[in-house]
């Protein structure tokens, strides 16, 4: 083995960048929470929490340039550093998207919700489901898990779609309504577009271990 | 459904060469020094008017390959060929062919720049014409002209061309042996580590001559250099043991390989 430091700072930036993943559906889950337990506090502290992700995602994303300036990396090494640097991208948008949900929470704050949270909380668990996989996928390099984990963004836009058309009924009935029930139209859109990251993290795991650059659920 | 597909195991050969027009055809050529085997058995199609890469380990055949290509293997004592070596439909081994006709048709450049010591930069790039019986003067001021520009070398040189070649800077003789090769014009020209000796802004206009070059004749480069052939080449040549493990387009020897020897092999794994 010619290149064992080189092989150790992969295995890290693969180990950190499951860790992001992990603190990323963290705070989706927290978001979903402090929704459902009307937490304006919880909320504030999920906001206030997104700077050290995206802290986390500058220094993996200096960590690939460097990894590139300086090992000239080929092939399969430069196929994974390539897609840890794309993946860090979506992890933190991901994040991002708990921040906007905790955003909506934080407006809504102690007002009546204009239905029972039930289309909502089922997004978000099929979410920690994809990111669990996705994240094994990564682990792993196992890209069929991968393909069946973007397979999954179809259930969450169903999902979306109920929640739309639900919150749709509830406005034409009752205009009074609109500006609560956009604020959860908010929160199933941030949902919906957080499991679409997560499929292009899924597109970049099926690069890492195969080479083939393609579409996952088109 | 989403399937995964594996990475096709086609013959990349085939498929990277389907658009192209072949220089040279290697068939089944193996080499000896001696007892020793260097060679087994390498098939290989070249690409005409492309740049062809050819890499891997310290004594793996891929200079002894190279030297295949214009028959300067055999000048080594005890050194023996087999195999086909086609140019043009020819088997440049068959006999009667004369191997100095092959050489002028399939130039060299050696890894250290290899100028002739007694003689000035133009008497250097003449001297193959020269040797050709070339005995009008007024045609040698022309091609050494030429040559000296497409070696871009000229500009740099045209108010000195009666100093001695060593006196020119490691690139610049490099560039000097290029243009000594081109004035005969070659159809192929062959290149081992041509750059290995050179610093890294030499390095650089070297492989941006090749890439010119390559417009007009067919380029065989020999590197240990990775990032050398992924930026110079067109094709990829992965030789190991005197055998060729994996040839395809370059983007994809160097970002997807098939086989696991290219792979550590080019990630620094070993070798």
């Amino acid at each position: 083995m010619t290149r064992e430091a080189f092989e150790r700072d992969l295995r890290r930036l693969a180990d950190d960048v499951v860790q992001m993943g992990r603190r990323a559906g963290e705070a989706i889950h927290r978001a979903v929470e402090a929704l459902q337990k009307r937490d304006v506090a919880l909320a504030g502290q999920i906001i206030a929490e997104d700077d050290a992700i995206d802290a986390a995602h500058l220094e993996l994303e200096q960590r690939c340039l460097r990894l590139l300036a300086t090992q000239q990396p080929m092939a399969g090494d430069l196929r994974a550093i390539a897609s840890v640097f794309a993946i860090t991208i979506d992890l933190e948008r991901m994040a991002d998207h708990a921040e906007g949900i905790s955003r909506a929470v934080k407006r809504l704050g102690s007002a009546p919700l204009v239905k029972p949270l039930v289309d909502i909380p089922h997004m978000e668990a099929r979410i920690q489901e994809m990111l669990r996989e996705t994240l094994e996928a990564l682990r792993t390099h196992d890209a069929k898990r991968a393909a069946r984990a973007a397979k999954m963004d179809d259930v969450v836009d169903e999902l979306r779609n109920r929640v739309l058309h639900d919150l749709l009924d509830i406005m034409i009935k009752d205009p009074q309504t609109v500006p609560r029930a956009l604020e959860l139209l908010i929160v199933a859109r941030h949902l919906e577009r957080a499991a679409d990251h997560l499929t292009n993290v899924d597109e970049r795991i099926v690069y890492m271990v195969t080479g083939e650059m393609r579409e996952l659920n088109v | 459904m989403v399937q995964v597909m594996e990475v096709p195991r086609v013959d990349r050969q085939a498929a990277a060469l389907i658009d192209h027009t072949t220089g040279i055809q290697a068939d089944q050529v193996h080499a000896w020094f001696d007892r020793l085997h260097a060679l087994r058995g390498i098939s290989m199609s070249i690409a005409e008017r492309k740049i062809t890469a050819i890499i891997g380990p310290s004594g793996c055949g891929k200079s002894t390959f190279l030297r295949c290509l214009n028959r300067m293997h055999e000048l080594v004592p005890g050194a023996r060929v087999s195999g086909k070596v086609v140019m043009d439909g020819q088997d440049i081994y068959t006999p009667g062919v004369d191997p100095v006709q092959v050489r002028r048709r399939v130039g060299m450049v050696f890894q250290k720049p290899n100028p002739f010591p007694t003689m000035s930069i133009y008497e250097n790039v003449a001297a193959g014409l020269t040797l050709a019986g070339e005995g009008d003067r007024r045609r040698r001021d022309e091609v050494v002209e030429q040559s000296l520009r497409a070696a871009a070398l000229w500009d740099e040189v045209k108010d000195r061309l009666h100093k001695p070649g060593t006196s020119l800077s490691g690139g610049q003789q490099q560039r000097l042996c290029i243009a000594r090769a081109l004035a005969v014009s070659p159809e192929v020209l062959l290149m081992d580590e041509p750059a290995s000796a050179l610093d890294p802004a030499s390095t650089l206009r070297i492989e941006e001559l090749a890439r010119e070059l390559a417009k007009d004749i067919t380029i065989v480069i020999v590197t240990h250099n990775m990032q050398q052939a992924a930026r110079v080449s067109d094709f990829t040549g992965f030789f190991l043991d005197g055998q060729l493990i994996e040839f395809g387009a370059t983007n994809d020897i160097f970002t997807r390989p098939q086989d696991r020897r290219t792979e550590d092999y080019i990630t620094g794994r070993f070798g």
